[in-house]
């Protein structure tokens, strides 16, 4: 029996297994809304914005490791989308997002809500389509899917001719796919395996560097018994936070420009930095000449491009990190003898004897409420529930991560490659559709939260009960930050004092909502948000100057920190 | 310093972009590019001229393996490999030049494609020196038109 496109679709979302769609209708896509209302397997999920729904689908998409699918009509629809998709590329995030488009035969016409969104989003997708006749499309689907979730994920983008959503087709979907251009290189090398394990059992002071594709791969585990075993102390790139429990005495929290003094100094002092699934950003490594000078560099990675792009490797890994660490971990029985703890006594006593000279901290001493302490306090008031954290952009986000102690991986939904403001929110919400029990806070600041606050409607719609807290200072803070220390305090256009009653705008929602400003009311107003069955905005007026420290100004070497 | 990177894609629309895409948005220039299908159904191999140094030109090498439409990289440098490159140049005419023009094209094995009353078009093929050196004895005798090719390169087989 034949199917039209707009039933192609749908079956081979079924067989992917996509349990939500985002996006928003148009006339571009009104055949495939029209079949998805005829069913009830997959269900659509209305946002108020095309960008939203990608970060949804973003969001939905790092918990639980499945891909996120989005939704979204040609024209404006699509285009809404490149921020979603550019900050999912940077994060290397599975996401398919199928966008609709004018009928064949007036692509190229500039026919009413034409975008070349292929072309546009070529520079940001892993890879993108445009479905030309019917009987490609399940295959298409399926490439699409592949492409997305092996390999280094990311986006992949499908643009969807009405004409060929009406159009009819037998319908086979594949069971499996080959791509001859496609090959991702999972296992690793057995020799180079043999010679990093060399490396590893004879450094003296060697330090892991943990990044997003150890969560990615799911190596969380086998980073975990590689350090334990060899006693290696480990720290995390933002995006890499989770991969291995921050309340372990061998994490030294995140590096880089505002990473822990403990961290950004073991980088400069280890004689072998193993990196498993980062990629050297320049926020991570300060200036590059002066990274880690006296270190032999390992570097485990799925991405080949991404070894020796910014810093020179001396043994390079090429392959997935689980299995990589899989083949490795038994190699080293040969040094089951060994008293690590003994061996590595003098470099974990160095360690310890920075953390105690600069430990993160803030004054205390005040009324006003200070965000690292609501971060902290938030920190103690769920530590048993296993919340998901999800945040926006700016100083709120990098107190999360200095703050807040994660534990698993996939609990901090954060946007680290492209820091784009909007995300957080909408990713908390995604995060929601993906675990209905699990809770989900949204840390937030208040520029941030302004720019997809909208989505305020899609948590009543649904009756998601995401808590939100802004940590509110009036400022575009880390621009802010940047310019009192850099810039001789010129604040220039980011004082954003003028901005709406977060309580009353979240309870024109029907929202529950509450607003804070001393430092007493810190607790209880959390243990109410944290307790409170439904939707929950708390509006936190925060010490408005407040900076985040430690931070190593761009270009500057990681031992240049500044740290008050 | 130079390399020839022969690359084969898949024949599809957005193939060339893509590739494209790869060197401007890292700033890298492409000196010369050909595209042509080849013998395998649906693939072409593409030639591409580029300049770096030793980091840019590995990054280049492996952000064009990633491509999912590149089934295959070849780079040209240690190997012996035999390049050529086709030029067709018009050439303005008179009594005067045309005995010279005709010298010098006899002297480097080209052929000319074309006569008008005050123009030749000249078709030449070699190694890129080869074509260098010959538009640099045309040039003064007024060179109208110029297309080159850019290259196209083959690794050479092992000799027994
Ligand atoms: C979409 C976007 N626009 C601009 C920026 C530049 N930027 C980085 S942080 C920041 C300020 C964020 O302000 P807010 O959300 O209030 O957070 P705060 O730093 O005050 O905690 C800006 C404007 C960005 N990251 N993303
Ligand atoms: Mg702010």
């Amino acid at each position: 029996m034949k199917l039209t496109g707009a039933e192609i679709f749908i079956e081979s979302l079924k067989k992917e297994g996509v349990e939500y769609l985002f996006g928003i209708p148009g006339g571009a896509i009104i055949d495939l809304h029209d079949a998805l209302y005829r069913q009830d397997d997959i269900k659509f999920i209305l946002t108020r914005h095309e960008q939203a729904a990608v970060h949804m689908a973003d969001g939905y998409a790092r918990a639980t490791g499945k891909p996120g699918v989005v939704l979204v009509t040609s024209g404006p629809g699509a285009t809404n989308t490149l921020t979603g998709l550019a900050t999912a590329y940077m994060d290397s995030v599975p996401i398919v997002v199928f966008t609709g488009q004018v009928p064949t035969p007036l692509i190229g016409n500039d026919a009413f809500q034409e975008a070349d969104i292929v072309g546009m989003s070529r520079p940001c997708t892993k890879y993108n389509f445009l479905v030309k006749d019917v009987n490609d499309l399940a295959i298409t689907i399926k490439k699409a899917f592949h492409i997305a979730t092996t390999g280094r994920p990311g986006p992949v983008l499908i643009d969807f001719p009405k004409d060929v959503q009406v159009a009819k087709a037998e319908f086979k979907y594949p069971e499996t796919i080959h791509i001859r251009g496609y090959n991702p290189t999972y296992h690793g090398n057995p020799k180079q395996i043999r010679k990093v394990v060399k490396a590893i059992t004879s450094a003296k002071k060697p330090l892991l560097y943990v990044g997003g594709g150890a969560i990615i791969s799911g190596a969380h585990e086998e980073i975990y018994k590689l350090a334990k075993k060899l006693q290696i102390p480990v720290f995390t790139t933002l995006m890499g936070i989770g991969a291995f429990p921050e309340d372990d005495e061998l994490s030294l929290g995140m590096a880089g420009m505002h990473g822990t003094y403990r961290a950004n100094m073991a980088i400069q002092y280890c004689d072998l930095l193993i990196s498993i699934g980062a990629r050297f950003d320049d926020r991570v490594t300060g200036k590059v000449s002066d990274f880690a000078p006296y270190a032999k560099i390992v570097h485990i990675d799925i991405d080949p491009t991404s070894i020796s792009k910014n810093i020179k490797v001396d043994y390079p890994l090429v392959g997935d990190a689980k299995l990589v660490l899989q083949e490795m971990l038994p190699l080293f029985d040969e040094y089951s003898s060994v008293d690590w703890k003994e061996v590595r006594k003098p470099w974990l006593e160095q360690i310890e004897k920075w953390k105690n000279e600069h430990k993160l901290a803030y004054d205390m001493q005040t009324d006003e409420i200070k965000p690292q302490y609501v971060i902290e306090k938030l920190a103690e008031l769920t530590k048993d529930e296993d919340p998901i954290i999800s945040t926006e952009v700016g100083q709120h986000q990098m107190w999360v991560a200095q703050f807040y102690t994660f534990k698993k991986p996939r609990r901090l939904l954060t946007s680290g490659g492209l820091g784009t403001m909007g995300y957080g929110f909408p990713a908390g919400i995604g995060a929601k559709f993906g675990f209905e029990d699990k809770p989900v806070y949204v840390i937030a600041g208040d520029g941030s939260f302004q720019m997809n606050e909208q989505e305020l409607a899609t948590i009543v719609a649904y009756n998601k009960a995401v808590k939100t807290i802004i940590l509110n200072n009036g400022y575009l803070g880390m621009v802010r930050q940047w310019q009192q220390l850099f810039y001789g305090r010129r604040y220039a256009n980011t004082n954003i004092e003028v901005q709406p009653d977060f309580v009353k705008l979240a309870e024109s929602y029907g929202i529950k909502a509450r607003r804070i400003r001393k430092k007493e009311e810190v607790e209880d107003a959390l243990r109410e948000l944290v307790a409170y069955k439904g939707p929950y905005l708390l509006d936190v007026i925060i010490a408005r100057e407040e900076n985040v420290y430690p931070m190593v100004p761009a270009g500057a070497s990681l031992n240049n920190m500044l740290l008050t | 310093m130079k390399r020839i990177y022969s690359i084969i894609v898949e024949n599809h629309a957005g193939v060339l972009s893509r590739i494209a895409n790869l060197f401007s948005a890292r700033g890298y220039n492409i000196e010369s590019l050909s595209v042509a299908p080849i013998n395998e159904e649906g693939l072409s191999r593409m030639t591409i001229v580029t300049e770096g140094n030793e980091q840019v030109l590995e990054q280049i090498g492996k952000q064009l393996n990633k491509l999912i439409d590149v089934i295959k990289v070849i780079q040209f440098g240690e190997e012996p490999y035999v390049e050529r490159e086709m030029a067709l140049i018009k050439m303005h005419t008179d009594m005067n030049t045309r005995a010279e023009v005709l010298r010098i094209v006899d002297i480097f094995r080209g052929k000319v494609v074309d006569v008008s009353h005050d123009s030749y078009t000249i078709e030449v093929t070699g190694d890129s020196d080869k074509i260098d050196a010959i538009l640099s004895l045309l040039e003064p005798l007024g060179i109208k038109e110029l297309a080159r090719t850019g290259k196209v390169a083959m690794i050479r087989e092992k000799k027994r």
